[in-house]
């Protein structure tokens, strides 16, 4: 059974991984701040999202899963908020040039 | 598996600092406050992931802590910073209505 959850979490943690690498990538590629902001809430969103999803079956208790899972919340909140200003603030630039 | 999660965690924190490229290469101000949102997540992902590894709880709180800093960072940041370079007013009562 631990070698099951063990492989399941190898699989979440890499998967979010790769929306890291996708992600840095994405950051230091695309061409403008729109896309770039695109490649970044992936990273903030799926990549968090796989890793805390792969380590939760590592947790000891249920306390320390709650906190996994509050972390992420946070994430995604705040992540989502964060992108909205941002890309608020560069179409409020360009339209003020 | 605790050296697989170190690994993860080190190879997250290799993402982050490639990332940081574009602070340096900019070209604007959103573009480095980007970077640094990244690294924000980046770093909760690699302290959650260390946490793990390590079995020390204290790193949760770590990550926790940051996850609400880096949305302040951010959110001061389009609040002050870009709002310098603005021409036009802002539209303030938008704001206030919601």
């Amino acid at each position: 059974m631990s070698a099951i959850l063990d492989a399941f979490s190898i699989v979440a943690i890499v998967a979010g991984l790769v929306f890291f690498l996708a992600g840095t990538v994405g950051l230091l590629r695309f061409p403008d701040a729109y896309t770039r902001l695109h490649a970044l809430t992936k990273a903030d969103n799926l990549g968090v999202a796989l890793v805390v999803i792969g380590l939760l079956p590592q947790m000891d208790g249920v306390l320390a899963a709650l906190k996994l899972v509050l972390v992420w919340l946070l994430v995604m909140l705040s992540s989502a908020a964060v992108s909205q200003l941002i890309a608020r603030s560069v179409r409020r630039q360009e339209f003020s040039e | 598996m605790g050296d697989f999660l170190l690994s993860a965690g080190a190879f997250i924190v290799l993402m982050v600092a490639l990332g940081l490229v574009r602070v340096a290469r900019g070209p604007g101000r959103a573009e480095r406050m980007m970077a640094a949102q990244l690294l924000g997540t980046g770093a909760i992902g690699a302290l959650l992931l260390f946490g793990a590894a390590s079995g020390d709880g204290a790193m949760f709180d770590v990550a926790l802590t940051l996850a609400l800093l880096s949305a302040f960072a951010s959110i001061a940041f389009v609040k002050f910073a870009l709002r310098q370079d603005q021409k036009v007013p802002d539209d303030d009562t938008e704001e206030g209505a919601r």
